[in-house]
């Protein structure tokens, strides 16, 4: 049993900001200091990906849930609304 | 915007236009900032609504022209293991054509867009696409409108009400609530499953236009303190799974992976054979309980619904409170305006009303619900697993003796789980609910 995130994201709307919305504030504490990275899991978008040295962050695909921003262990995600109008939109909801 | 208002309220969700609906038909000038493009188009349920609630605010709503999709004649609650499950359900000839319906299903985005609809025919003004940042507030500290993404943004108003959802930015950055604890919350996703309506009434055993909602806990969140539901719309289906935040992090689940699975049970698979996804979403569900609840007014603010963390999770109850508490602040807000005093004393009449009601009732009452979850991970592990056991044994027929069975069934039981962690359980079960 495999799901892809992105057929998921894909049946969704979205207007996408230019401006992220998401922000990893320090990566270098990502990847010196957390040892658990649970933001690599618990993300329902799959918006946080592990590259080579750093997490990088697919805001595009942000479902809003707000997660990350209390789940990161050392509150190193800086997350605010996209602007006004931006970003998913529910069409059934 | 140069205008001033009497109230602002953040969110176009059922707590911000309740109040809305409540304060622009007594002709009280209201302005609701919403974020998304329309109302509703960021917001999500798990679909069920409640009639009683709506009534107190709009008595016709049926109609006119509420999207409801089912209006739920039957509950049932399921308690799964890995490869079946227990399964209970209710049905009452009383839901079937009462006025209002007691429960019913709907979309967000439809119900939420004609909700905000209703509102500004009463005259209150709904801008959609815009973000408040931050509240504005005199040299007292006193809250005397909202700051807002768009030029020029800053909205004065006399008092504002926070109807901004449980993910609240805004409270967050103005301390008006502290942030959730990740224990305080669960993280759920929703499915929208679409299958023909003909086929849903047979899957589901029900007429047109009737439905079942179907709660379920178990095995299927992986261990996770969490619960799964299956909702009936008219012509999809709403699958909701979600856990308590902290467990998912503990635990390096990924919740989309958790909801296929879920899917994929052989209780779930038979009702959404052949149904094709349409909509995939993700919320929290404020499961702090009565502890959790921050201080819901102050100096020229209000706090309703989600935001003030209004949620019974053990009853599934969220969008009645968000309404009720909405109403209640609107009427709060007026007793406020008549007396000229907007302050945290001229506005304590959204506490006692909120203290007067079912709502205080019922988180208090199931204050420590959440704690007992918590604290007995045991329902979402061995429990279905040792109830699955159990069942399969004294059914299957083997030509092995009933009391041997039992034997067996009873030495697993006591291998899996220790009878004082059992007693502690109903112990603080009981507790929790009573």
């Amino acid at each position: 049993m495999t799901v892809k995130i992105e057929d998921k994201l894909f049946l969704d709307r979205f207007r996408v900001d230019q401006e992220p919305h998401i922000r990893i504030a320090d990566n270098t504490m990502c990847m010196e200091k957390c040892e658990d990275q649970p933001c690599l899991y618990f993300c329902p978008a799959n918006v946080y990906r592990l590259e080579k040295d750093r997490i990088v962050v697919a805001y595009e695909g942000c479902l809003e849930c707000g997660s990350c921003r209390i789940g990161c262990p050392h509150l190193n995600i800086e997350w605010r609304f996209p602007t006004g109008g931006y970003g998913i939109s529910h069409r059934f909801g | 915007m140069q205008e001033e208002f009497e109230v602002a309220i953040v969110g176009a969700g059922p707590a911000g236009i309740s109040a809305a609906y409540t304060l622009a038909g007594r002709g009280i000038k209201t302005i609701v900032l919403e974020r998304g493009e329309y109302p509703g188009s960021k917001n999500i349920s798990g679909g069920v609504l409640y009639g009683h609630d709506l009534a107190e605010i709009i008595p016709d709503f049926t109609q006119r022209g509420c999207p409801v999709e089912r209006n739920i004649v039957e509950s049932r609650l399921w308690y799964l293991s890995r490869d079946g499950g227990y399964s209970a359900a209710f049905r009452d000839q009383l839901f079937y054509d009462r006025m209002p319906p007691n429960a019913f299903t709907v979309g967000r985005a439809r119900f939420d867009r004609w909700f905000a609809e209703q509102a500004g025919e009463k005259g209150a003004l709904v801008v959609c696409s815009t973000v408040v940042t931050d509240l504005l507030r005199d040299g007292d500290n006193r809250v005397i409108g909202v700051r807002t993404d768009r030029i020029d943004g800053d909205v004065r108003a006399r008092v504002v009400l926070l109807a901004d959802g449980i993910n609240s930015a805004l409270a967050a950055k103005t301390g008006f609530r502290p942030e959730p604890k990740p224990h305080h919350v669960a993280l759920a996703v929703k499915d929208v499953v679409e299958l023909p309506e003909e086929m849903i009434n047979e899957r589901f055993n029900v007429e047109t236009g009737h439905g079942v909602t179907i709660e379920i806990i178990g095995g299927i969140t992986g261990g996770m303190d969490g619960i799964a539901v299956i909702y009936t719309n008219k012509n999809s289906l709403s699958l909701c799974i979600g856990a308590n935040l902290s467990d998912f992090m503990e635990n390096r689940v990924r919740p989309y992976e958790m909801l296929e699975g879920f899917k994929n049970h052989p209780m779930v698979l038979p009702l959404i054979k052949g149904g094709k996804s349409k909509e995939y979403m993700a919320h929290w569900i404020a499961e702090g309980g009565y502890d959790a609840i921050p201080r819901l007014c102050g100096d020229g603010y209000l706090i309703a619904g989600d935001s003030g963390m209004l949620f019974n999770a053990l009853h599934r109850e969220g969008s009645n409170m968000a309404m009720t508490s909405g109403r209640f602040a609107a009427e709060a807000i007026m007793e406020a305006l008549e007396k000229g005093d907007l302050s945290r004393n001229g506005l304590a009449g959204y506490v006692s009303r909120l203290q007067g009601s079912y709502i205080t009732d019922d988180l208090k009452k199931y204050r420590r619900f959440n704690t007992f979850r918590l604290r007995h991970h045991e329902l979402f592990t061995t429990l279905p697993e040792l109830g699955g056991f159990a069942a399969r044994e004294m059914l299957t027929i083997d030509g092995i003796s009933k009391k041997k069975k039992q034997k067996a069934i009873w030495k697993k039981v006591k291998k899996d789980i220790s009878l004082c962690r059992i007693f502690r359980l109903l112990w603080d079960g009981i507790r929790s609910v009573k």
